[in-house]
């Protein structure tokens, strides 16, 4: 079975972006830049039912400049067999990106496509949902646990009740919640051999897709500050201040 | 306009997030110049819920549509069902509150519209422009849209739940298609609570790695949230150790919420844990480490340990 995972560079979840001063957008020249963590759960996924012998191929894809190389070479060193890079000097947003998506996927025919649920620096939390609509395929989103059996794929999602597990008929979309795994960590051997695999670069221009933004960024800004408040030396005058001073007790 | 709300619910009752989401469309339709805002409660059997939609403030009509394919949400059939009621009705606007069905649904629906979601959204700032929060909500976005249907998930801790108007709009009832099984229900595992729903309690007692076990979890917050009426709430880092649930995340991922209380226990104060609590009216923070950053978003920080900090509180309240 061909597996594809979709993977995102995004600002490092450890560094707290800051506001161009003329607040255009975010700053992002010279910082740490990682794999979307959703995604390195993906792909650890997917290397996971590669070790299992579920799966036979593992194809990672990326949109965006040369840059992006960099993580599917960390996809690479995790098992991923073979890379995609979709090249845009724009950012796509996420109905661009789940159309380049159904372009690759019809091409590719994988029985099964793995996605972050979100990537950490938009937030969206759609590009799996569209691109699973545009191709006609089934979603299971939210994953926290992933089974395959057979022609189907049985899947637990995290909802906000509790945990819903549903059955979709493969080929099939599924986007990883936090707890579907633990990504491995890549070691030096690996990311050696990373280097000699192959990155397929297809020009997203070349797709014939209308890929404008349908979202026009104002403005950004900083969220309203909230000030650190008073330590109270006891609980006693903790449940004096919540009484008497914020009156919510 | 024509607007569709879609409800939140369990074939059974009207989940709050609905109004929130009712209250979104409404500054929606002010901003765009008038309209009507009609409903949509797709599920199996859920006359009950659509009833409860109809007796909503702001509210035109209620469309409910019905059939054993929608009974548990599953994205494929029940986008499908509503995608035929947008086309059918000429809508401009479709607003799901930002819970984890809305967020499963709006992007299908908009990519079969082939226009773009806009995630959840804080403010509306005219009829085609919206704030919404990025990078962990330490950026908030303003974004307009150029689309000619908006699709949008509205944040339920951002706006203000409608009321009831005291009357009822009239229910169309529409039978939907049969099942087309691409996907399937086999079964859920849903946390029993006599406590209020985290989502929309007014005080939320959360706990973090530094209580060590499940059993300590439940020993130190269970009484105190019993004693306060709170729901319980926690980390990722507690919630990965299986301390608590999966559903009791509080934070970028999780779930957002803004109570008029929040005692943060034993918690460091991840960037990710703030982007879902920081709105909190009032934020306790009680943490053995006075340099925890938890401390820089609370009102009031008591550096204590929690192994006989929270049990004081609870016996003293």
């Amino acid at each position: 079975m061909k597996v594809l995972v979709t993977v995102k560079r995004v600002v490092d979840y450890n560094v707290k972006v800051r506001v161009k001063p003329d607040g255009s957008d975010v700053d992002i020249a010279n910082v740490k830049m990682s794999m979307n963590p959703f995604d390195e759960i993906a792909v650890e996924e997917a290397v996971r039912l590669k070790e299992k012998g579920v799966a036979t191929e593992i194809v990672v894809i990326t949109c965006g400049t040369v840059a992006s190389q960099d993580v599917l070479r960390t996809a690479f060193a995790m098992g991923a067999d073979r890379g995609i890079l979709v090249e845009s000097a724009e950012a796509l947003q996420p109905l661009a990106v789940a159309k380049v998506l159904k372009a690759v996927f019809d091409k590719e025919q994988p029985q099964l496509v793995i996605m972050g649920k979100q990537a950490i620096d938009d937030d969206s939390n759609q590009t799996g949902q569209m691109f699973a609509a545009l191709a006609g395929l089934p979603q299971a989103t939210f994953a926290s646990k992933l089974d395959i059996n057979g022609g189907s794929a049985q899947v637990t999602r995290e909802v906000d009740g509790g945990l819903q597990t549903i059955a979709v008929t493969l080929p099939a979309v599924v986007t990883t919640d936090l707890r579907l795994n633990e990504p491995r960590y890549v070691t030096l051997p690996n990311i050696m051999k990373a280097k000699k695999k192959e990155i397929e670069t297809i020009p997203a221009a070349g797709l014939g897709l209308n890929l404008v933004p349908r979202l026009r960024l104002v403005k950004v800004a900083d969220p309203p500050g909230r000030s650190a408040g008073v330590k109270v030396d006891s609980v006693d005058v903790l449940i004096d201040k919540l009484k008497n001073e914020a009156k919510v007790i | 306009m024509q607007m569709l709300v879609i409800a939140e619910h369990d074939n059974k009752g009207l989940n709050p997030a609905t109004r929130t989401a009712v209250a979104a469309g409404r500054e929606i339709i002010a901003a765009s110049g008038g309209g009507e805002l009609q409903v949509v409660v797709a599920g199996a059997d859920c006359l009950a819920v659509a009833q409860a939609a109809a007796g909503l403030e702001g509210v035109s009509g209620v469309i409910q549509l019905d059939g054993p394919a929608l009974a548990q949400g599953l994205a494929e059939d029940l986008v499908d069902a509503l995608l035929a009621q947008v086309r059918a009705r000429d809508v401009r606007a479709v607003v799901f509150p930002a819970t984890t069905n809305g967020k499963n649904w709006a992007p299908r629906l908009a990519a079969l519209l082939d226009v773009a979601a806009i995630s959840d959204v804080i403010r509306v700032v005219d009829a085609k422009t919206f704030e919404r929060p990025i990078y962990a909500g330490n950026v908030i976005a303003t974004v307009e849209s150029s689309d000619p249907i908006l699709v949008i998930t509205a944040r339920t801790t951002a706006f203000t739940p409608v009321a009831d108007s005291g009357t009822a709009v009239s229910i169309i009832t529409i039978s939907a298609a049969a099942p087309t099984e691409r996907a399937a229900f086999v079964g859920q595992a849903l946390s029993k609570s006599d406590r209020p729903e985290l989502a929309s309690a007014k005080v939320v007692v959360s706990g973090g790695r530094a209580l060590g076990s499940a059993e300590k979890y439940r020993e130190l917050l269970e009484p105190l949230a019993d004693r306060l009426g709170a729901a319980l709430g926690a980390s990722r880092a507690a919630v990965d150790a299986g301390y608590a649930p999966n559903d009791f995340q509080v934070g970028q991922t999780g779930k957002v919420v803004a109570p008029q209380l929040y005692i943060a226990i034993g918690m460091s104060g991840a960037i990710q844990h703030l982007a879902g609590m920081k709105d909190s009216k009032v934020i306790v923070a009680i943490n053995k480490d006075p340099d925890a950053p938890i401390f820089q978003v609370a009102d009031y920080g008591l550096v204590a340990d929690l192994f006989e900090a929270v049990p004081a509180l609870t016996a003293k309240l």
